[in-house]
């Protein structure tokens, strides 16, 4: 594949540097000339020094045949920029942008990016997947079809906990896929009874996903 | 009118200022507060010292009651990121961004945002200048 990378803080050398030692093409851009300087003797490849979200740069970078195209920039709206040249004058199949404030993860899915990174969720997610229970957790967000992969731990006071999951009118675009249950896991069916403790993996749509923390957190105890 | 200008350097400031003299309702937005000055001590409008691309610092200064958004930041990406967000989230009737960059104004022109791009008028003028001097 060939990819580009636009940033080349420690996320974007550490990126190209994988990429490249996987076989990829790679091509950093990185607009400070000393930093863009030591990167290129670092990795061994070619880095574009410049503005990565100049067009024209973008251009001279290949940015037409490019398969996938990353802004890890440490400025939201450079990482914008660059996406959606990237997608709407390249047409770039492909395209990823790192955010810093997690708010603007859905302004930039409203104004077409194809897949967001925040290592604030991310850290986030961590902390919230520390906290027993009374919380769904995002595993991982599949955008692209408005669905998310979900862990939630039942508590004591769960309203699932002793009811089989066909009582428990999970919604039509939800589905509980896999139960941890002390160090096994088990894909659950209709008469598979909930327990305290269990550790519950779902798929839903986003539309669906208060409902689903409903019927196993409860009412009123929030995510 | 209610009007949110997001930047305040020279061109931002003059045009908060002429607005704020013309009677409109006029509020601005910097990141940095000191460059509030530029507006002087007659003007009227409101300050909002904050990242014009937050939609929290946004909210505060009124986006969603605004006729009017004009992104003159000194960043091309921010003026990009901050007029879409005005337009696409927000809804606000006008919005206008300044870009310096002549290729990204294309890009961005062609994909339907109001674009205006000192440097492309600049030059039209000083070719004309020069133009009106060979004439002579």
């Amino acid at each position: 594949m060939y990819v580009i990378v636009v940033g080349g803080g420690k996320v974007g050398f550490y990126l190209a540097k994988t990429l490249l030692a996987e076989g990829h093409e790679v091509i950093l851009i990185e607009r400070d000339p000393v930093r863009s300087a030591t990167l290129s003797q670092a990795l061994n490849t070619i880095v574009l020094q410049g503005d990565g979200a100049e067009a024209e740069l973008l251009e001279q970078a290949g940015m037409g045949r490019a398969d996938v195209a990353v802004a890890v920039t440490g400025e939201d709206e450079d990482n914008l920029v660059v996406c959606q040249v990237a997608k709407r004058k390249f047409n770039v199949p492909r395209t990823i942008a790192r955010i810093n404030n997690p708010k603007n993860e859905t302004i930039f899915k409203k104004l077409g990016i194809d897949v967001t990174v925040s290592s604030t969720d991310a850290i986030l997610a961590q902390i919230e997947a520390q906290i027993p229970a009374h919380s769904l957790v995002h595993l991982l967000n599949l955008r692209a079809a408005g669905a998310a992969i979900v862990d939630v731990k039942l508590a004591h006071d769960s309203p699932a906990i002793g009811r089989p999951l066909r009582e428990l009118n999970i919604p039509r675009d939800a589905n509980i896929s896999l139960i941890i249950r002390g160090s096994t896991g088990v894909v659950p069916h209709g008469d598979t009874v909930m327990q305290t403790g269990d550790d519950v993996i779902a798929v839903t749509s986003l539309k669906s996903e208060d409902t689903l923390r409903g019927i196993l957190i409860g009412t009123g105890t929030g995510g | 009118m209610r009007v949110i200008i997001v930047g305040c350097g020279r061109m931002g400031a003059r045009v908060a200022r002429d607005l704020d003299r013309e009677g409109h309702q006029v509020t601005v937005i910097d990141e940095r507060a000191d460059t509030f000055r530029r507006l002087g001590t007659e003007f009227g409008g409101q300050t909002v010292p904050g990242l014009g691309i937050d939609e929290d610092v946004l909210r505060a200064a009124g986006v969603e009651q605004a006729d009017a958004f004009v992104a003159a930041a000194e960043s091309d990406s921010i003026n990009i990121m901050a007029a879409q967000v005005a337009k696409e989230i927000f809804g606000v009737p006008k919005v206008v961004a300044r870009m310096y960059d002549p290729h990204r104004e294309d890009i961005y022109r062609s994909l339907g945002l109001e674009t205006i791009c000192p440097t492309i008028v600049g030059a039209r003028l000083i070719r004309e200048a020069i133009a009106d001097a060979q004439r002579r």
